[in-house]
């Protein structure tokens, strides 16, 4: 028996309802505001109250409407299709909707259900099965969608039946599965999965020790996130937060990408719907829309949908996980996310942490990071979801709650840096603050060797310590003047200048040096290692920084051209000759 | 906002707070409008039967046994063809002595447009202003605020970008502004002869703070008429949100909500965010932009609105006076439109990214000159040339009072590029400088 109930008290979006029967904590209920249905989650309860977030505006709710529980959670619907949707955070297709504004109460399939796909079977009738055992398979784009034992399966079931290959909808009958007891359980090609749940049928999480790609050179290169592995990007607004996360977007080697518009503004959302349609993926060489899911939530959509966002999308990553697939979640901003918890907990009079966000905030941060990760699924297959958050911190200081919260969850940390953005030196990570604990993992190294190159970590060091040490000389030139230290000083300054430019430095807008492959990563370093080798005699700092920017403009350049294209090979012999002269 | 029949009526007030009375009423609904001792007010709590009401113009002399009457609906205005041209306070009631106008009754601060169905913007908004059109495009359905101190002229800036920007319909949003500001705006408006197609909402620093809060709202419903019904190109000026903001606090402080930082309340961001994300490129050719001030603190962008806003909008346009040419200069630093990409090199010259690029990486190596030069070092021949090239670059580019169009700026940036460096110093794609360098 569901139980019902009656609105007593509104503050915004927090509704209290009295309530008859019994109600669980987040448990979602419909609140009928003159026949238009409003989505809310039980927050807290107290006594015959239960407090509700309302995903919804509460304009013209009234004391004593009516109030329905549903007697579950906030779930998702999971199943072919969720592939190039796009939902808002409680998983309605925005692209059903047929008004330009969105209507209060109006929710949308997520799935379509007369679409027709193509099933092939996987497990065979007498097999032995649990959650999230595949028992075929449908294309899904040019990915092999599996149809699996729901999740929320928790018994050994005897595979009674499967459909023969053949065209399907989803929700027909793929599989009839015996319990124990004896009793039948039929399986379509959806489920349904409460998001605030991880999900598991996994054998194991091992650690992370793959390397995954995004071709974003200051990442890959000098602090390399794992596939199945934790970042995050903080940074002050204008600092290129979003731009860095679309390129990551576009060239991760993914095979399903899910980015959650967290509270963030409603064009960035816009540029994914007009662009990535009409973008390849570099990896496939088909459309980058059909392996990707947007969730989106922006600044002025509902609060408490925002938080319900990252949940749904990571939900929906996790799903392709246990399909053995590498899924990568991209969350734009987590600290939207925090401020729509530090809203709610204000309302409900809780009394504050620091900055007036509830005092939980960090557990929960470390909660949510901690369902990535790469699994060791039941059939030895892996899968993996890696995910990146960005932080916008407040008045860009990192010494605040949310920063230092995922800064605990998160083994990789891009820190955007203003100086740098104020420089247009772009992408904006500082290449001294910023690191990757995955490059401690013995694992980790051990497979750049074998994927990079053999000496490729102590390149990468190297390049580190120039700059590192370019950085500190620059310090001493503006204290003691350009005349005031030795001219190997300046080379120095100049040997991390060209790293800079080089390497750090990528134009997320044009369309070959956007994309920089592993390999090319490794050529060009290994180039601007080699003319830092070069022994030059210069007679003044002047002719030093002169040369530099010589060289300087000639990587830069090498950097703009098809990679070993004849323009390329051009820049490349006039670099030569313009050492060859020096030596 | 007439009254109507059957009206709920109470005079028994349970609590008074500066900006909020509290009082048991049955059957009322959130948002509601209500007038409290014929004073506007709006529901923004309800607990049991008892409800509270935030009271725009404030409640002082307001007794226990007010006469408190229910709306039995949320604040709206009049929509149609005859508010272009009008003058209206906080209410959408006029101030310019004309008639009241008549139209479609419309709730403020109504839904917000699907994500999916909305545009991307792409459509250019040329200001002639160098310094925003050649380093920070703005685009139609952008959102985007001057960062400025009290001190700096802003408000003139802004009407000069509107009445050069070429659009259907201009709606000004002023909060808190001074009698004087005001009365410029009127002034500058009908001196341009556009009065026609300005539309106006003034609260003016006399008028009780709490009453700010309904102009933004009002501003951008009158917007989507025109964006949406008749598909026209808006653009809403917001002046001054830090005052919107302080006034936000009021309320909040008053229902004794947990400040978070600055004072401010901890919705401050989806508060602020629920105006800007109403700029929008619609797909029937409508938009709306906005662009708004916000006044600093000393410069201070770490405080909690400024910096809440910068999440928010797309770019932000700093003033600053240059004091090597005595110009009030856009800052090219700190200023950025996000969406620029979005139109140059697209609806303006190939050359406009790596142009603006280069132009503004050679004024900051001038910056650190300078800097050596303060601190009593030698100059290189380079810094040299950095710092003549830095004067001729803030007179004939970022200076407000430059009006040319791109084209024009581009040409010159070249010029500039030619006399003061080499083709490597600028670092330009070669295929640019091949086509564009200056022949000598």
């Amino acid at each position: 028996m569901k139980a019902t109930g009656i609105v007593t008290g509104i503050i915004s979006n927090l509704v209290t309802v009295r309530f008859e029967g019994d109600v669980a904590q987040n448990e979602i209920c419909h609140i009928d505001l003159g026949g238009t249905k409003m989505m809310a989650e039980v927050i807290k309860v107290s006594g015959r109250n239960a407090f509700v977030q309302v995903y919804e505006s509460t304009r013209g709710l009234r004391q004593g409407d009516k109030v329905e529980f549903d007697g579950h959670m906030l779930e998702v619907q999971l199943g072919p299709g969720l592939l190039s949707s796009s939902y808002d955070g409680l998983q309605n297709n925005l692209a059903t909707m047929e008004d330009v504004f969105l209507k209060r109460g109006e929710y949308t399939a997520p799935l379509d259900h007369d679409k027709i796909w193509h099933f092939t079977p996987i497990a065979k009738p007498g097999d032995t099965v649990y959650a999230a055992d595949w028992l075929g398979e449908v294309k899904e784009g040019w990915l092999p969608h599996k149809i699996m034992v729901p999740f929320s399966f928790k018994d050994e079931y005897t595979l009674k039946s499967i459909a023969p290959e053949g065209d399907y909808k989803i929700d027909d009958t793929m599989a009839v599965l015996t319990d124990p007891q004896g009793e039948e359980h039929k399986v379509t090609m959806v489920q349904k999965w409460p998001v605030k749940v991880a999900v598991g049928g996994y054998v194991e999480k091992p650690r992370p020790y793959r390397i995954m790609e995004t071709g974003v050179r200051c990442m890959d290169t000098l602090n390399p996130i794992a596939e199945g592995g934790t970042g995050f990007i903080p940074g002050p607004f204008g600092c290129g937060k979003t731009v860095l996360q679309h390129a990551i977007a576009k060239q991760g080697d993914a095979e399903v990408i899910v980015m959650a518009a967290c509270g963030e503004r409603a064009n960035e959302v816009v540029e994914i719907f007009a662009e990535f349609p009409e973008l390849i993926d570099p990896h496939t060489g088909r459309h980058l829309m059909e392996r990707t899911t947007i969730i989106c939530n922006t600044s002025n959509m509902p609060v408490a949908a925002r938080e319900a966002s990252v949940y749904t999308a990571m939900t929906i990553c996790e799903y392709y996980r246990a399909m053995g697939m590498k899924a990568l979640l991209l969350a734009d901003s987590t600290s939207r996310w925090a401020q729509a918890l530090r809203e709610m907990s204000n309302r409900m009079e809780e009394l504050p942490g620091a900055d007036a966000f509830p005092v939980d905030l960090s557990a929960i941060i470390s909660n949510f990071y901690a369902r990535a990760g790469i699994v060791k699924l039941r059939n030895g297959q892996t899968g993996a979801v890696t995910f990146i958050g960005t932080v916008s911190p407040a008045g860009g200081n990192l010494k605040e709650p949310v920063t230092e919260s995922t800064k605990k969850a998160a083994r990789c940390f891009y820190s955007l840096a203003q100086a740098r953005a104020d420089k247009k030196r772009y992408p904006a990570v500082d290449p001294i603050d910023s690191y990757s604990k995955y490059l401690e993992y013995p694992e980790v190294v051990e497979y750049l060797k074998e994927r990079v190159g053999k000496d490729w970590v102590e390149k990468v060091n190297r390049a580190k310590n120039l700059i590192r040490r370019g950085k500190e000389i620059a310090e001493q030139i503006n204290i003691l003047g350009d005349d005031g230290v030795p001219i190997s000083y300046h080379e120095q300054f100049w040997k991390s200048e060209l790293i800079d430019f080089v390497i750090l430095q990528q134009d997320a807008f044009d369309p070959i040096d956007s994309l920089c492959p592993m390999d090319r990563q490794e050529y060009m370093l290994s180039l601007v290692l080699k003319v830092c080798d070069v022994p030059f005699e210069f007679d003044d700092y002047e002719q030093c920084a002169a040369k530099y920017k010589e060289i300087i403009n000639i990587l830069r350049q090498m950097n703009y051209s098809e990679f070993k294209s004849d323009k390329f090979n051009q820049y490349l012999e006039q670099l030569n000759t313009l050492l060859n002269h020096e030596q | 906002m007439s009254s109507k029949a059957f009206q709920r009526t109470y005079t028994r007030l349970e609590a008074i707070t500066k900006a909020t009375v509290t009082l048991h009423a049955q059957g009322v609904s959130n948002d509601e409008l209500a007038t409290v001792a014929g004073r506007l007010a709006q529901v923004v709590k309800i607990k049991g039967d008892l409800i509270t009401l935030q009271v725009f113009a404030g409640t002082e002399g307001i007794p226990t046994n007010a006469e408190v009457l229910f709306h039995g609906e949320p604040p709206t205005l009049e929509v149609s063809e005859e508010l272009s041209g009008r003058f209206f306070n906080a209410y959408g009631d006029p101030i310019d002595g004309g008639p009241k106008v008549e139209g479609e009754r419309r709730q403020i601060g109504g839904p917000s447009v699907n994500p999916y169905k909305r545009k991307q913007p792409s459509q250019l908004i040329p200001t002639g202003i160098a310094g925003i059109d050649l380093n920070n495009t703005l685009v139609s359905g952008q959102k985007i605020p001057f960062f400025a101190d009290p001190d700096q002229p802003y408000n003139a800036v802004m009407a000069q970008v509107a009445l050069r920007a070429d659009v259907d319909k201009i709606i000004l949003g002023g909060m808190g502004l001074s009698n004087d500001d005001y009365l410029y705006f009127r002034h500058e408006f009908e001196s341009a002869g556009a009065l026609n197609k300005i539309i106006s909402f003034v609260n003016t620093t006399d008028q009780p703070p709490v009453e700010r809060l309904l102009i933004p709202d009002m501003a951008l419903t009158a917007a989507e008429y025109f964006a949406v019904d008749k598909n026209e190109k808006v653009l809403v000026l917001l002046t001054d949100m830090t005052l919107y903001a302080d006034a936000l606090s009021i309320v909040s402080n008053r229902m004794d909500q947990i400040p978070s930082k600055d004072s401010m309340p901890g919705s401050l961001y989806s508060d602020l965010a629920k105006i800007y994300e109403k700029a929008v490129q619609l797909p029937s050719g409508g938009s709306i932009t906005i662009i708004a001030v916000t006044t600093l603190n000393d410069g201070d962008i770490t405080h909690a609105i400024p910096d809440n806003t910068g999440y928010i909008t797309e770019g932000q346009l700093y003033l600053r006076a240059d004091t090597d040419t005595g110009k009030v200069i856009i800052d090219p630093f700190r200023s950025l439109s996000r969406l620029k990409q979005l139109v140059q090199g697209k609806q303006t010259r190939e050359d406009h990214s790596q142009v603006m690029n280069a132009s503004v990486r050679l004024y900051a190596d001038a910056q650190n000159a300078k800097t050596k030069l303060e601190n009593g070092f030698d100059l290189s021949d380079y810094d040299r040339r950095c710092l003549e090239y830095a004067k001729a670059y803030a007179i004939e580019i970022l200076s407000i009072d430059v009006n040319i169009g791109l084209t024009e700026m581009l040409d010159t940036c070249w010029k500039l590029f030619a006399r003061y460096f080499s083709q490597s110093e600028t670092g330009i794609k070669q295929a640019m400088i091949d086509k564009y360098w200056p022949a000598a």
